[in-house]
């Protein structure tokens, strides 16, 4: 198989046996890029020196002796909205179209030091907000297994650029799906950690309660080798837990004997394709068979997941994004001749649609007079969603469900309707709200020949149960396509 | 039922530090009237003695020793600043 299709694990493997160098590695890389990213528009900025410079390194690191850990030599994207030291994080926003990162996020400088190599910074929609990679200021990321549809959102680049064989691995970051939703309808495996098992520090916030940053990837076992560098507490970010982080590459096993699954009601009904229910049930099915023991579960306030989310969500939003004032940094109207002329007309020129709608919804929900309705309502009602996610896992080990409701859509379609484009995150915004782990693996192709994803759902650092569910699964599946480009 | 009317859009606005001319006002009125009327869903659940879920953690303060440590530079600090001044950020007159 070409170089830029295998896997990071494979990639080691060869690294190992000098079969392969980093600096061809990368090469090949480049030359995938140069092949297809016209038709995908996966990165909003490339590093191509950068990352031949930093492979010639490694390349003599590694000839001098050194370790080859899990991602030496691996090239990497990470989504634009993660700062990297010296190169732009644009979030795919005019406000932030020259910014510089001026220190590394606690996961880069973790990369970093496993002597990863950076592709460049992937494309996504602006601020994280969308789940099609349509909002971005640097035009629309496409999907490679249909360049007439979106990769999903908003880590659209980062899930395309992985499908497409323009990155081995990507980091992605996820507040309501978006991980997990562009993972599905890109075909490849993404996670969503626990809330607070990995450092949120030089991730720009969107929803601080709600954000989470994780892999993106070919397999489940490079998603637990990437999990092993990224998981873990950081001092600078508060939110992080303090809790031991295990080997994930031990919970590898194809074993799901007696494992308890929950296959979650609400999300297999009216309003998913029927496509998809065909898949997961066909999933379920896969997993009675190792010894699985599936049952149906209702979690009846999931009904009310997207309403608490779409109150909550631009709610937090609309307070981080104050900070983009056109002070410190980011776009500046020069025209303006007083302080306030000056926020408004650069946040009014920076910002694009879909951010200043989300910041509107929030500052609405904040106001004096409607706080109580709707922002605190909506925390109460994210109370009895977490009670009935505790209560299904007093029964069960994980919960299966669709990750997206439909395969990938046509660009365009649903762009001018916001309320549509939300509801293609209804299976995994319930997950954020609990700050749980779970996982999205690719389960079959579509008859129109689009990949269909399957999300599992652990509870609270059950990320081992996730990954064995997943790995068991992925080996049961077999999914092996490859988009034509 | 109008949840949201254009002159709430336009206050909103002022509180948000953004502005919108009245064609985008009449269409984002008409998008939030729609959001809003879908998520006011929540209030017809009861919530009764629930208490609200700001995090899903147990989240306390952070303390660390009161030491100095290698901070942000002034000059780093300044890279990204717009307009400078005497290695502060300049903006326009303060009304």
């Amino acid at each position: 198989m070409e170089v830029h299709y295998l896997t990071a694990h494979e990639l080691k493997d060869r690294l190992k046996k000098r079969e392969i160098s980093c600096t061809e590695i990368v090469k090949s890389i480049y030359s995938r890029i140069e092949e297809v990213e016209d038709k995908l528009n996966s990165y909003i900025r490339l590093e191509k020196e950068r990352a031949l410079s930093r492979a010639g390194e490694v390349d003599k690191l590694v000839g001098d002796g050194g370790e080859i850990s899990d991602f030496t030599g691996i090239p990497v994207a990470i989504k634009d909205n993660i700062c990297t030291k010296n190169i732009t994080t644009t979030c795919a926003s005019r406000i932030l179209e020259n910014y510089i990162s001026i220190y590394n996020a606690t996961v880069v400088d973790r990369l970093e030091s496993r002597n990863y190599i950076l592709v460049g910074k992937a494309n996504m929609d602006e601020f994280a907000m969308g789940s099609s990679t349509e909002n971005s200021y640097f035009g629309p990321a496409k999907n490679p297994w249909d360049t007439g549809r979106v990769p999903g959102g908003s880590s659209g680049g980062p899930a395309a650029s992985v499908a497409a064989g323009e990155a081995i691995c990507s980091l992605g970051s996820d507040t309501g799906g978006s991980i997990r939703q562009p993972a599905s309808l890109c075909g490849v495996v993404g996670f969503k950690p626990t809330y607070g098992r990995v450092s949120r520090y030089g991730l720009v916030a969107f929803a601080s309660s709600l954000d989470q940053i994780g892999p993106l990837t070919r397999d489940v076992e490079d998603c637990a080798a990437m999990l092993n560098v990224i998981c873990g507490h950081d001092e600078n970010d508060s939110t992080s837990i303090d809790a031991e982080v295990p080997d994930y590459k031990s919970f590898l096993a194809e074993d799901m004997k007696g494992m308890k699954i929950g296959l979650l009601k609400e999300l297999m009904a009216e309003g998913i394709d029927r496509e998809v229910r065909e898949a997961v049930q066909r999933t379920v099915k896969l997993a009675e068979d190792m010894g699985g023991r599936v049952e149906e579960v209702s979690i009846p306030s999931v009904e009310y997941a997207l309403s608490v989310y779409y109150i909550i969500a631009p709610s937090e939003a609309s307070s981080n994004l104050s900070r983009f004032d056109g002070v410190r940094y980011g776009y500046r109207n020069t025209q303006a001749r007083t302080l306030r002329e000056m926020y408004r007309k650069s946040r009014a020129e920076g910002f694009g649609d879909e951010v200043k709608r989300r910041i509107m919804i929030g500052t609405y929900c904040l106001s004096a007079g409607y706080y109580d309705a709707y922002y605190e309502k909506a925390q109460r009602v994210r109370t009895l969603i977490i009670n009935d996610f505790k209560k299904a896992f007093g029964k069960f080990d994980v919960l299966i469900s669709p990750t997206s409701p439909t395969t990938a859509f046509k660009i365009g379609e649903k762009i001018e309707d916001p309320l549509t484009m939300y509801l293609s995150y209804i299976c995994t915004i319930p997950v954020n709200l609990a700050g749980l782990p779970a996982i999205s693996i690719p389960a079959g192709l579509s008859a129109g020949k689009l990949p269909i994803g399957v999300q599992i759902i652990g509870n609270i650092l059950r990320e081992d149960n996730v990954l064995k569910a997943a790995y068991s699964l992925e080996k049961a599946i077999g999914f092996a396509g490859r988009p034509q480009l | 039922m109008e949840r949201i009317s254009k002159d709430d859009v336009k206050h909103v606005a002022q509180l948000a530090e953004l502005e919108f001319d009245e064609k985008d006002v009449e269409k984002i009125t008409t998008q939030l009237d729609r959001i809003l009327d879908h998520v006011a869903n929540v209030s017809s659940v009861n919530t009764e003695g629930v208490p609200p879920t700001s995090h899903i953690l147990d989240i306390k303060n952070v303390f660390r020793e009161d030491i100095v440590e290698e901070s942000v530079t002034q000059e780093a600090a300044l890279k990204n600043a717009p307009d400078e001044e005497n290695r502060g950020f300049k903006v326009p007159k303060i009304d």
